[in-house]
């Protein structure tokens, strides 16, 4: 499969930040607008404030003050970064609703899904989102229902400046590897490519203009969690009951990481 | 645009200044980007605030709001001492060796000829020194003291390094690096281009700072040739073709002047109007002037226009004054103006000093709109603060269909027009624009003809065939453009076979050719691009003849070989005796050893370094803006000279620097369009920018107190609106001349209609505009800030 991997590829310094992505994928999914009482401006650009079972993209906004005075606007579109090693395939306990399609895309059938909530507490990039309501995650899963057709993301037909492509994934690295080195040559020393081999290798990866603690909410090292692994990968195998590796998850994880806080975005 | 979007891929410099367009013309991005990703183009952001548009560049320099004459001045001034200019060029393509008049003189801000009551030239003294034959004398060593080259150069000595930073408050080493780079396109095998939109235009100086952008890239040899040009992003999809189709009141269409009230005859307005030139080398393509207009007259009047009623030229209207936007809300403020039609135009939010303009609604019997939308215009009479009650005003909303559902040619910046097609019928009671003007046509024909009253003809004589009420076809009106020869009953080929007997007519000579006996031109979707340029000849339809870069025959040099072989536009194939490539912008069998002026829209042939027919000087001139918290220190001239100031309602104040310190700025923003009006009933669109704000520095905000995300009132000598502050290093202050000024700025799309509102920007701009123009001076105003309520 790895061979036929598909992927998107993000080149920020393309990245006009116009979010035509985050509209076009409201109108593809048929998502609604966030509800009115949280239009806000909260001293950015950036908006909506957060994903949401009604938001699966957005464009972070960051400014970065360079040494000497110059000031730079960084901007990185999120969603699901479909990672090769994938914490939320791992946590599932609902077949259906998480699976990898024939397309190997990280797919979330929010039909079938339980409300768990394992996935969203476990993904190192924070990307599902329960919905409390319905009781269901919801998740970008890269228009796999477009992609099955022929078509490409709704975000990547979208956007004006061609800094979302989409293709297979190791001509996309390719691609990215030429760009990184141009973006060198011209300036930018510390331009890296993010994603080639985290969590696997994912399926979304970046042109970074800079080193990637400068964009905010880009983890520097993302895993699939350790308790996670001891559970999946290590309890399971050596055949726990079910119910013990349910108990099981839940002390490791607490003991590893302590209750989940997810920090606020925004800058 | 002189050239067209795809062109500027093939530039080696875009320097995007008084525009802001990755935000604004998002599509035009792919292009500049693939310029500086796939040939190294540099890109150069100039803009008073760090935006979407300076993260993509090269380079970034920040101006103080108002100050762009002094910065472009100054890169001329560079070119000029540095001698980076194309020689070639300019000598035989612009008027740099042509001698103006001895009697021409500038000293302390005014040109020769002013007249301080009226505040206006008397432009006498800026003319060519004549021959005995009347030809313009020449001095191609360009050494003569009167030629226009040493006079342009002794102009801008003045813009030293030192001065334009002073005014400007740029950095000088971020000042030397545009400068640097962007001349280094003088060189005759590169490219530059600029990208200019409302950030220049909006300003009492806005006409002449596009010409000094010009009269740069004339320097730098950067007109006519492939990713060159002076390129002004146009605000709207088809707002090229409503300035071609004469939306401005001085204006018919294909840029025909408007007959004024001293035009007592037919031939005095022909004779005013088409400029006679004594050289016989020059083609002075206007000489055609009296052609375009009889056929034109020939397209409304039909068989009722005969030589023997000079073709019905009386039943035009004749101007005798200024009709522009703020004339116009004037005249309606002090109750001269009775009725109004606002189509597609939401003038209570995008008109200066709004809350005049909205009082001046309440003098109306009747106002008209035509939207797709309820605008604030439409629903002025329970805007927020006013009492429905007290308001007279019958007020129509017509609904409109929108893009995709009707029929009809849609002009783009780059002069293609493009033919589309309904995708799907109008919701409910909603009508084209087409079907709306042609129904009110037949009704005040038939009114007209029961009750004709003391001047029906211009009503009951206009030829009016544009298919039934219920269905008026948009293809009759855009053959009726394109004009025929009335004796065979073709269409024309184009405008060349335009007659000034009554035997063709034209509704647009500039677009004749663009729907002839071969078809409608702008329905063609060809792929091909033969020069591998991004030409793309046959993908619609460009004025004027499907020409896509004008002034092309300055692409070439005298001998008529490409400047840059890469990049070639057209060339003299001598084995053919013709030009290739491009519809070349001269005769098509005319070599070019008969140095016929690659200008040949212009009397001389020449592009003019010094133009003779502006308001307010032929050379470009640094002003303060109307409200400014600094002294113009490049003269004792404050503001343009020529500016008029008659806009003095008890509405229209002007802000002084003691109360009003900080200079702002309005502009719009990738997420809403224009007033806001059509994207603020989208949620998809409001959630992504919901509400009103002011973006200003951390050095303003700690200096009152504001912390990011509060809510704020920012004020001017208009009246004062609320905002949400978003506090950023994307704004710095200003040093000006060794002090600090502060800047700020506000997107202008919100409104009191729609689903996302928040107070109109435009409440604080206020009534000035430019000479030449009359477009308000929205960029550069003064105003205050406080956090709070």
């Amino acid at each position: 499969m790895s061979m036929k991997r598909i992927g998107l590829l993000m080149d920020t310094s393309r990245c006009l930040a116009c979010r035509a992505c985050q509209v076009a994928c409201k109108q593809w999914n048929k998502l609604p607008a966030e509800p009115k009482e949280s239009w806000k401006t909260r001293g950015s650009y950036e908006n909506p404030a957060d994903l949401s079972p009604v938001t699966w993209t957005r464009v972070r906004f960051t400014e970065y003050e360079q040494h000497g005075g110059g000031v730079e606007w960084l901007f990185r579109k999120l969603q699901c970064m479909q990672c090769q090693d994938a914490t939320c395939l791992k946590v599932c306990p609902e077949k259906k609703a998480l699976y990898r399609n024939q397309d190997g895309l990280v797919v979330l059938d929010s039909a079938y899904c339980t409300g768990c909530g394992y996935c969203t507490q476990n993904c190192p990039f924070e990307i599902p989102r329960f919905d409390a309501k319905e009781r269901r995650t919801f998740k970008c899963n890269m228009c796999y229902d477009r992609i099955a057709n022929g078509l490409i993301p709704a975000c990547a037909k979208a956007c004006p400046a061609q800094a979302i492509q989409f293709g297979p994934r190791n001509e996309l690295i390719e691609k990215a590897h030429q760009r990184i080195q141009a973006l060198k040559g011209k300036g930018f020393p510390e331009a890296s490519l993010y994603g080639e081999n985290e969590c696997g290798g994912l399926g979304v990866i970046y042109i970074l203009k800079y080193g990637r603690s400068k964009y905010e909410g880009l983890p520097a090292d993302p895993k699939v969690p350790l308790s996670v692994k001891l559970w999946k990968d290590w309890l399971k195998p050596v055949g726990l009951a079910s119910f013990l590796g349910g108990l099981g998850f839940v002390v490791f994880h607490y003991v590893l990481h302590g209750p989940k806080i997810i920090e606020k975005g925004g800058d | 645009m002189t050239n067209h979007w795809i062109d500027l891929k093939n530039s080696d410099c875009i320097i995007v200044m008084g525009s802001n367009a990755a935000e604004n013309h998002p599509m035009s991005f792919r292009w500049a980007l693939r310029a500086r990703d796939e040939r190294s183009a540099r890109i150069i952001s100039v803009d008073p605030r760090f935006t979407r548009t300076s993260s993509l560049a090269d380079i970034y320099a920040p101006l103080r709001s108002g100050t762009d004459i002094a910065f472009i001045g100054g890169m001329i001034n560079y070119c000029l001492q540095n001698q980076l200019y194309n020689q070639e060029y300019v000598v035989e393509y612009t008027n740099a060796g042509h001698l103006i008049s001895e009697d021409f003189s500038f000293s302390e801000g005014l040109f020769s000829g002013y007249d301080q009551t009226a505040r206006k030239y008397d432009n006498a003294s800026w003319a060519y020194q004549l021959d005995e034959n009347g030809v313009p004398l020449e001095d191609k060593t360009l050494q003569n003291p009167h030629c226009v080259f040493q006079l342009l150069k002794n102009h801008f000595s003045r813009y030293d390094v030192d001065t334009v930073c002073k005014i400007t408050g740029t950095p000088r080493e971020k000042f030397l690096e545009v400068a640097r780079t962007f001349c280094a396109t003088g060189d005759p095998r590169k490219a530059g281009t600029i990208m200019y939109a409302m950030g220049w235009t909006q300003h009492t100086t806005g006409t002449q700072i596009i010409r000094a952008f010009a009269i740069l890239q004339l320097l730098l040899g950067n007109i006519g040739i492939a990713g060159g040009g002076v390129n002004a992003l146009r605000g709207e999809p088809n707002v090229q073709g409503s300035t071609d189709y004469a939306l401005l009141f001085h204006l018919l269409p294909g840029y025909l002047k408007v007959p004024v009230d001293k035009d007592t005859s037919l031939q005095a307005y022909l004779d005013r109007c088409t400029p006679v030139s004594k050289d016989p080398k020059s083609v002075n393509y206007w000489k055609n002037y009296p052609k375009f207009m009889i056929s034109l007259l020939k397209a409304w009047y039909g068989e009722n226009a005969t030589a023997e009623n000079e073709f019905c030229f009386h039943l035009l209207p004749k101007a005798s004054g200024n009709y522009s936007h703020m004339s116009i809300f004037q005249s309606m403020y002090q109750g001269k103006i009775k009725g109004l039609f606002c189509w597609g135009q939401n003038p209570a939010v995008s008109g200066p000093n709004a809350l005049m303009e909205q009082k001046a609604l309440e003098k109306l019997d009747w106002l008209v709109c035509t939207d797709i939308f309820e605008t604030e215009t439409s629903i002025f009479w329970k805007r927020p603060g006013a009492n429905p009650g007290d308001i007279k005003t019958e007020v129509f909303l017509l609904p409109a269909a929108s893009s995709s559902e009707k029929e009809g040619s849609i002009s783009n910046s780059g002069r293609w027009a493009q033919w589309r097609y309904t995708c799907e019928q109008p919701q409910g009671e909603a009508r084209s624009d087409l079907w709306i003007m042609n129904s009110l046509m037949l009704r005040l024909k038939r009114l007209y003809a029961q009750d004709p009253g003391p001047f029906p003809d211009p009503i009951t004589r206009l030829s009016w065939n544009l298919g039934s009420a219920d269905k008026p076809s948009a293809a009759v009106v855009a053959r009726e453009i394109n004009g025929y020869d009335l004796s065979s009953g073709r269409l024309l080929d184009n405008f060349t076979q335009c007659q000034d007997n009554g035997t063709t007519s034209c509704g647009n000579w500039l677009y004749s050719g663009s729907y002839t006996e071969a078809g409608n031109l702008m329905a063609r979707r060809g792929k091909d691009d033969p020069t591998g340029m991004g030409l793309y000849p046959n993908w619609s339809w460009c004025w004027p003849l499907n020409r896509r870069i004008i002034y092309n025959r300055a692409s070439c040099d005298t001998q008529g070989r490409p400047w840059d072989p890469d990049r070639a536009v057209i060339w003299w194939n001598e084995a053919m005796q013709q030009w290739e490539g491009d519809v070349p912008d001269y005769g098509k069998k005319v070599p070019p050893k008969n140095n016929a002026g690659a200008f040949i829209m212009k009397t001389e042939g020449h592009a003019r370094l010094f133009g003779m027919d502006l308001a307010d000087g032929p050379f470009p001139e640094h002003y303060e803006p109307y409200e400014s918290p600094v002294d113009n220190i490049l003269s004792s001239q404050q503001i343009n000279p020529c500016v008029f100031l008659g806009y003095n309602t008890d509405l229209d104040k002007k802000g002084n620097q003691r109360e009003f310190p900080i200079v702002a700025t309005t502009y719009r923003i990738t997420e809403h369009w224009q007033s806001g009006i059509e994207t603020r009933w989208q949620p998809w669109l409001c959630e992504l920018m919901p509400e009103m704000f002011v973006e200003l520095s951390r050095e303003l905000a700690k200096e009152k107190g504001i912390s990011n995300g509060d809510l704020c009132t920012v004020a001017s000598a208009r009246g004062s609106i609320r905002a949400v502050a978003v506090v950023t290093a994307r704004f710095r202050p200003f040093l000006v001349d060794n002090r600090v000024v502060h800047q700020i700025g506000l997107p202008w799309c919100y409104g009191y209609a729609g689903l996302a509102t928040g107070d109109p920007a435009n409440i604080l701009t206020p009534n000035i505009g430019d000479p030449n123009t009359r477009i308000p001076e929205y960029k550069a105003f003064l105003c205050a800030i406080r956090k709070g309520v």
